[in-house]
Parts: structure tokens; C-alpha cells; sequence
């Protein structure tokens, strides 16, 4: 009972406020990285060095007025924001955070699941999100949102084609779709894939920063063109939910990027020292060093041109992609041979 | 018994909701339901133990195919009802023929249960938590013919695509 219940009850809690927690703070380091690279101070006000600025950006967000436009469609325009941010949590449910570790005597495992399937159903639960973004953008009744649904659904679907056929490169080299298991391949082989196949990590970022509408692929909200895209019409707590998805996405992409390609809880290197820090802070540790990176791209590059990035991921990364699943495959037959 | 309930419950979600896709005014609206069915069966699939397929069916038909069919409602303007056929009389006669043609496949499928309860076919081997082998397995060995047709159709219906959709350029 306890086994079945309880404790999964417990995880998810603690996974849950652990991600609400780390998207405050991140939305908080992102200004910060933004004004470090301007040569600016960024947040300073709100306690010292603005550590307390989320808990003032969340309280305004809910004391807001929550305005509905009078032509929307109200019910698809109250749901879009929920179809958009649950799949962006319930993919935390296969990402495994830590291996078993025993707590007062009891072995718990460190991740809500180990499914057999655990790589496709990320995948699937992502190819969900997409409705939220088109619903958005269409129930709000309105011109720029219409433009940015759409833009940014098309930039969707090319993208997952990409960043898919990357998983699939990943499972020819490990053996296995559960994303434990590719860990432990990883732990196997003694190299993370990410030295293995850097050229399916290049694909996996690439297509993660555009499935995530980062920059410099933030097309569907670009604003001096489409003002907020497919969320300009959202207000209030509702805005928020959106918002929420969005950094969440990036901590799922980051998440997935460690366990597939940078040996999720292992360390560094398998010596005695390193052996000493538990697993899952490893993990947290090198997802937050790709969320850095997201953050440092965006203050870094200018964006695309949508014709550019529809002509990147047909064009570029599908190819590369499957040429890239061909080279993995004879590199895996050769060397069983 | 939890499974019972389980499947009941699926089922009656699956009935009622394709019940509102046709019913609904909106197209977007019936789309969403439609999404919102697909996802039960593949509840119903983790039911039988085929979580392979599960993910599947929400990655093909769920994520894949209704976006698209999103699109096509999105950018056709649909706000006026379709118009009636001409023939008022003809709709209903349609209606009759199909409902006629399902019953008479459930009262086949229904009389071929009765006829031979015990099925002729061996059940299965019963299929482990590590279904997607055994899914890789069977589309190449036994069913390698059906497989290949499948994707040369495919690969058809998509040239054909580009082809129509290029002929202006």
C-alpha cells in the first residue's frame, strides 16, 4: 500500500515544487544572465540582489485581472493553457533523477518510473503540448495570436521530426528505450554519448531550443512583429500557466539532454571522490548548466527569419538526422560483428 | 475486478465522448474530442498490456494526425454551416444503409462468438512489459509483406502530395 500510494504521492509532491520552484528562480537567472551580458545589474530591488523577485513577480500575476476577449471561444481558450502546461509536467514522470539510493533502510528509486517505453512516451506526451499553442492562439479570436499559432505549430511539427529521429540514433547505441537503462549503457560503455554521438546532441539542441520556442527560434512570439504571438490575448494567471510551460519545457529538454547524452546521474569520471556526491545532484548540476546555456544562446544570437528556420530543419537537420541514424547503425553492426 | 472497472470506465468515456465529435457545432470542438478519444484507446491498450502501441497511437493519431486535421479546420473558414444536399430525403436513406451495414457486422462478429467460443487460434503468448521487440519481431518476420506494402503506399501518398502541390511552381 505504501509502495503503491504513499510514495509516489511523496515524489510527485516534492518533483512538482521542486520544478515550480526552479522555474521561479530560473525566470530570476535569466534576467540576471540577460543584464549580466548587457553590462547591466538586472532585478536589485526586491530583497538583496532581487532574491526575492519571483515571489513578487508570482503575486502579481495572480492579484492580475484574468480578462477574456468577448468573441473567444471561452471554453478551448480556458483549456489551452492546461493541454499546454500538463504535458510539459507529466514528462518529469521518466526522467530519472537519481539511481536507488535507500532511505531509512528502504530502497527508493530517485524517478517516478522506469517505463519500458520511457523515450517514446516523452515524445508522445510532447507531440501533445502543440494543441495548447494552436487552441491558444486560435480561440483567442484575434490576428497576431492566429499568426503565431500557426507559425509556431509548423515550427513544431518540423522540428520533432528531427529531434525524434535523434532518440532513435540514441537507442541504436544503448540497446534500450528506458531512459535508466540508457544511463546505465552510458555507465557500461564508461564515455557519455554525448562524446559518442555529438553530432546527435548537436540535432537534440538545435530541435530543443525550437520545440521550446527559445531564441533564436522564439518566432511564434516575436515581437516586433506578431506583438506576444499566440498568447498576446492571455492576462493574469492564465498568461502565467503559459509562461510556466514554456520554462518547464526547458528544464524537461535540459533534463533529457543529461540522461540521454550526459550520463544523467553519473559523475564526471568514475573515481572515489566524485563517488561521494549522491547521484541526483550530478543531475541537477549538469541540467542547470545546459538551462545556462539556453539562457546564454538567447543573449547571444539574433533571431531567425522564418523562411531561414523552416529551410534549417527540413533542409539541414532532417537530413543530417538521418544520415546520422545510418552512421550509428553500421558503427553499432560493425562493432558487434 | 480493477481492470474490469478500468475498462468499463474507458469504454463509457470512449462512447460518450465519440458520441459529442459528432454532435458537436464547432469542427474545432469535435477535433478535440476526437484527440481526447484517442487518448482513452490508448488507455485501453495500456489496459491489455501493449504500452507500445499506447504510445503509438498517441504519437501517430493524437499528436500527428489531428494536428494536421487542426489546420485544415483552422484555415478553412468554417463559421457557416455545411450546406444541405439538395435531395433532403437522401441523408436519411444514407444513414439508414450504414447503420444497417454495422449491425449486420455486429450480429456476425456476435453469431461467429457463439458459433465457436473456444477461439481456434491459440491465445497468444502472453506479451511481457517488453512489447516492442516483440512488435519488431513480428513486422519483420510474419507480417514483413503487409509491411512493406504499407510503405510503399505511404511513400506514394506522399509523392503524390508534393506532385499536386507543385505543380504551379
Amino acid at each position: 500500500m505504501i509502495d503503491l500510494i504513499v510514495l509516489p504521492l511523496i515524489k510527485i509532491v516534492i518533483v512538482l515544487t521542486g520544478i515550480l520552484v526552479t522555474v521561479m528562480y530560473l525566470v530570476l537567472l535569466e534576467r540576471k544572465v540577460q543584464a549580466w551580458v548587457q553590462v547591466r545589474l538586472g532585478p536589485m530591488r526586491v530583497g538583496p540582489h532581487g532574491v526575492l523577485q519571483p515571489i513578487a513577480d508570482v503575486l502579481k500575476l495572480f492579484i492580475k485581472e484574468d480578462i477574456t476577449p468577448v468573441r473567444a471561444d471561452k471554453w478551448v481558450y480556458t483549456l489551452a493553457p492546461i493541454i499546454v502546461l500538463v504535458p510539459a509536467l507529466i514528462a518529469f514522470a521518466v526522467i530519472p533523477f537519481g539511481p536507488e539510493v535507500s532511505i531509512f533502510g528502504k530502497p527508493v528509486p530517485l524517478y517516478l518510473a522506469d517505463l519500458n517505453i520511457g523515450v517514446l512516451y516523452v515524445v508522445a506526451v510532447a507531440s501533445i503540448g502543440v494543441y495548447g499553442i494552436i487552441l491558444g492562439g486560435w480561440s483567442s479570436n484575434s490576428k497576431y495570436p492566429l499568426l503565431g499559432a500557426l507559425r509556431s505549430s509548423a515550427q513544431l511539427i518540423s522540428y520533432e521530426l528531427a529531434v525524434t529521429m535523434t532518440f532513435v540514433a540514441v537507442i541504436l547505441a544503448s540497446g534500450s528505450l528506458s531512459m535508466v537503462q540508457i544511463v546505465e549503457a552510458q555507465r557500461a560503455n564508461g564515455v557519455w554519448f554525448a562524446f559518442v554521438q555529438p553530432v546527435s546532441l548537436f540535432i537534440y539542441f538545435v530541435g530543443g531550443l525550437a520545440e521550446t520556442n527559445r531564441a533564436p527560434f522564439d518566432l511564434p512570439e516575436a515581437e516586433s512583429e506578431l506583438v506576444a504571438g499566440f498568447h498576446t490575448e492571455y492576462s493574469g494567471m492564465r498568461f502565467a500557466l503559459f509562461f510556466l510551460a514554456e520554462y518547464a519545457n526547458m528544464i524537461v529538454v535540459s533534463g533529457i539532454a543529461t540522461t540521454l547524452f550526459f550520463g544523467g546521474w553519473l559523475p564526471p569520471f568514475p573515481s572515489q571522490i566524485f563517488g561521494l556526491v549522491p547521484g541526483w545532484i550530478w543531475f541537477v548540476l549538469k541540467t542547470f548548466l545546459l538551462l545556462y546555456l539556453f539562457l546564454w544562446i538567447r543573449a547571444t544570437l539574433p533571431r531567425y527569419r522564418y523562411d531561414q528556420l523552416m529551410r534549417l530543419g527540413w533542409k539541414l537537420l532532417i537530413p543530417l538526422a538521418l544520415a546520422n541514424i545510418l552512421v550509428v547503425a553500421a558503427v553499432k553492426v560493425a562493432l558487434t560483428r | 475486478m480493477g481492470q474490469a472497472i478500468a475498462f468499463y470506465t474507458l469504454a463509457a468515456l470512449i462512447l460518450g465522448f465519440s458520441v459529442l465529435v459528432i454532435t458537436a457545432k464547432s469542427a474545432v470542438h469535435s477535433i478535440l474530442f476526437l484527440v481526447a478519444d484517442f487518448l482513452f484507446v490508448a488507455g485501453l491498450y495500456v489496459l491489455l498490456g501493449a504500452q507500445f502501441l499506447a504510445v503509438i497511437q498517441v504519437v501517430v493519431y493524437a499528436g500527428g494526425i489531428m494536428v494536421l486535421y487542426l489546420f485544415v479546420v483552422m484555415l478553412v473558414n468554417l463559421k457557416r454551416p455545411p450546406e444541405a444536399h439538395q435531395d433532403r430525403r437522401r441523408r436519411s436513406r444514407l444513414g439508414l444503409l450504414f447503420s444497417l451495414v454495422v449491425c449486420a457486422e455486429l450480429v456476425l462478429i456476435g453469431a461467429y462468438k457463439l458459433a465457436s467460443p473456444a477461439s481456434l487460434v491459440p491465445p497468444a503468448a502472453p506479451m511481457g512489459p517488453h512489447n516492442v521487440e516483440q512488435v519488431g519481431w513480428l513486422l519483420y518476420t510474419d507480417y514483413l509483406i503487409p509491411f512493406e506494402v504499407a510503405s510503399m503506399l505511404l511513400l506514394v501518398a506522399m509523392i503524390g502530395a508534393i506532385v499536386l502541390a507543385r505543380r504551379e511552381l
